[in-house]
């Protein structure tokens, strides 16, 4: 790892240096009713309307990796028969400007299923083989618990890392395309109180922390829990909705679906992101459902994350960016639904469906 | 030109007929204003009978599309005629499939009442709004106020090719979130989002405008938990139950929220006495 400094005003020259790629970047979007600003990830044309210091986005920057829909492939009909296109669907490079760490590790760990496995998904190695990140360290909010999932920071998936230090950027240098292009801005050596402050910047980022989660043999714990009635009391609050799944920066579960066009002289092969929430998620052919209940399905949402990830890569699929929390109206929370089957205690204060 | 094969598979054009009862007409419109695809569309399908596109018109028909609310005893009458001749009926928007927002003169429990505050002296016959299927056995539905045309499109087409026809049975915050949109509960808005059926692709929270539940509730709909979710956002009973009320889908859960209002309503009543 190569360390730089540079000066804040630069940022703004590294912008322009990059802005021949389309830039996407965290922008707010709006604000809420009681006064939040509420920020996404978005093309960005002009620096000053990129966010640096955002809190968190609402949605991750997945629809620019794994889309929500994607047409695989088109089929022409024609006298003779047909033809089939294909089409990964990325027509230039992106450039993430300012993305978390949990949304690199985030990445990190949709690259060990789509990339890495037997089977690569070439629609998403596509788009991954062509972006450059910038990270950005962050501000811990109330909902997040990164910490606890190992993912507040990132070692790999990036080009470039920028720590604020409040006059100048600490920037953590990972790849040659990111050493190449910083040529083009005055950097420098950071020296040994450079890395001090960067220290102190990160220690005091740790100490914000108001939210964890223990996973202390948590895998074990799940397969102890199976039966545990606290998932019932989740699973009536649940609306089955599958926004915490359409939110999650780690969800990659999705559904097939051909349709043929209304003149029958095209068809297309649609995938669609699903979310393990929805009624039909286990719905087979013949009609038979393996999880017909709310609770089954939020179970299996959090042994996905928690166990069976654990037991195929050694690691959570969760990275504790807490969207899911923030999202769900019905306020399921992770790190309260973990505590609840740790303890098999049910929240207080907290009414499940019929007042339970 | 009519299209008579697909991959070489022979393929039938039925025969359709579209009707209408108590209602604004406006489903149908919404198949005829989508010009981009209506030559399409009509060479898919033999159109017998249009009343809002033609003038010509024949009984022999296959599939009959019916919009509208059952709301006199002719109109029953004439709806069961459909029905004998049709070997497909189906309930197009709201209206058919849930009363829509007629059946709205339904929650004043009082038919009279509203005949006389609506037309006052004037002799018209003007029942309770019902759904088609309280009056005859509808095949397929096809929901919404109005119905989104490439839906209608993708199951006319799925009907003619022999494909299954399926609704989506998630509800709309799927769609929504895959537009991308901020979530109406961020903004102090009320939405009946996470409990209504997809398959508008979020047509109204899209334009910063809460559900109001037109298609009815998804297979999974919690909601109970929509209800106390929307009241801990402090939406008054009044509010919710509007919206709950508004195109029939959620008339049950309307019902009882109703009477649960009632009851804390006399409750406080008598401690205030």
């Amino acid at each position: 790892m190569i360390f730089r400094l540079i000066n804040k005003r630069e940022l703004r020259e590294l912008f322009d240096v990059l802005a021949e790629n389309r830039i996407i970047g965290p922008v707010q979007k709006g604000t809420s009713h009681d006064g939040k600003a509420l920020y996404a990830f978005e093309p960005v044309f002009d620096f000053d309307d990129l966010k640096l210091d955002y809190t968190s986005t609402a949605r991750p920057a997945k629809r620019y990796f794994l889309p929500s829909h994607e047409t695989l492939c088109t089929f022409s009909v024609h006298e003779n028969g047909w033809e089939k296109t294909v089409d990964f669907n990325i027509h230039e490079p992106h450039v993430f400007f300012g993305m978390h760490a949990c949304d690199i590790n985030a990445l990190d760990k949709l690259d060990k299923v789509l990339l890495e496995s037997n089977f690569p998904t070439p629609y998403y190695a596509a788009k991954r083989k062509n972006m450059f990140i910038i990270g950005v360290e962050c501000t811990p909010q109330p909902s997040c618990f990164c910490r606890s999932m190992g993912t507040d920071s990132a070692f790999h998936g990036f080009d470039m890392f920028l720590t604020d230090l409040g006059d100048s950027y600490f920037v953590e240098v990972q790849s040659a395309t990111a050493f190449n292009f910083l040529k083009n801005i005055r950097t420098r050596e950071p020296k040994e109180k450079d890395h001090a402050r960067y220290m102190k910047v990160v220690a005091d980022k740790n100490s914000m922390f108001t939210t964890s989660v223990d996973t202390t043999d948590l895998a074990k714990i799940l397969d102890m829990e199976f039966q545990s009635d606290v998932w019932k009391y989740w699973g009536d609050r649940c609306l089955s909705c599958g926004t915490c799944a359409s939110v999650c920066p780690t969800c990659y579960c999705y559904g097939v679906e051909e349709s043929v066009d209304i003149d029958l002289k095209g068809a297309k092969k649609k995938k669609h992101l699903y979310s393990c929430n929805l009624i039909d998620f286990a719905e087979v052919a013949g009609g038979h459902n393996f999880r017909p209940e709310s609770h089954s399905r939020l179970k299996y949402r959090y042994y996905h994350k928690h166990r069976g990830f654990m037991e195929e890569f050694e690691e959570s699929l969760c990275v504790g960016c807490g969207r899911c929390s923030e999202a769900c109206l019905a306020k399921i929370t992770v790190p309260e639904v973990i505590a609840s089957v740790r303890s098999g205690v049910k929240p207080k204060g907290k009414k499940g469906r019929h007042g339970k | 030109m009519p299209v008579d094969n697909y991959l070489g598979v022979p393929l039938h054009r039925p025969k359709v007929a579209f009707f209408e009862f108590t209602a604004c007409e406006g489903c149908q419109l919404q198949i005829l204003n989508n010009e981009a695809t209506l030559l399409d569309f009509l060479s898919l399908v033999e159109v017998v009978a249009f009343r809002e596109a033609m003038t010509e018109r024949s009984d022999d028909y296959e599939i009959a599309f019916v919009e509208g609310s059952i709301t006199r005893a002719d109109e029953a009458k004439r709806l069961k005629e459909i029905r004998k001749k049709a070997k497909v009926l189906v309930a197009m928007g709201s209206c058919a499939c849930f009363g829509g927002v007629n059946q709205l003169k339904n929650r004043f429990n009082n038919n009279k009442w509203v005949k006389e505050q609506v037309y006052g002296k004037f002799p018209v016959e003007s029942e309770e709004a019902r759904p088609l299927e309280d009056v005859v056995t509808v095949d397929l539905n096809i929901y919404g106020c109005p119905i989104k045309k490439e839906e209608v499109e993708k199951i006319v087409t799925n009907l003619v090719l022999g494909k299954s026809v399926s609704h989506p049975k998630y509800p709309v915050c799927m769609e929504c979130m895959a537009n991308e949109n901020i979530c109406l509960y961020k903004m102090g808005e009320p939405c009946l989002g996470p409990v209504t059926r997809a398959g508008c692709d979020a047509w109204c929270p899209g334009s910063r405008f809460g559900c109001w539940g037109c298609r009815g509730p998804a297979d999974a709909a919690n909601v109970e938990q929509i209800i106390s979710i929307m009241e801990e956002h402090k939406f008054s009973a009044d509010t919710i139950i509007d919206r709950l009320e508004c195109f029939g889908g959620f008339k049950k859960f309307a019902g009882e929220l109703k009477k649960r209002t009632a009851k804390s309503k006399s409750k406080k009543k008598r401690a205030a006495k």
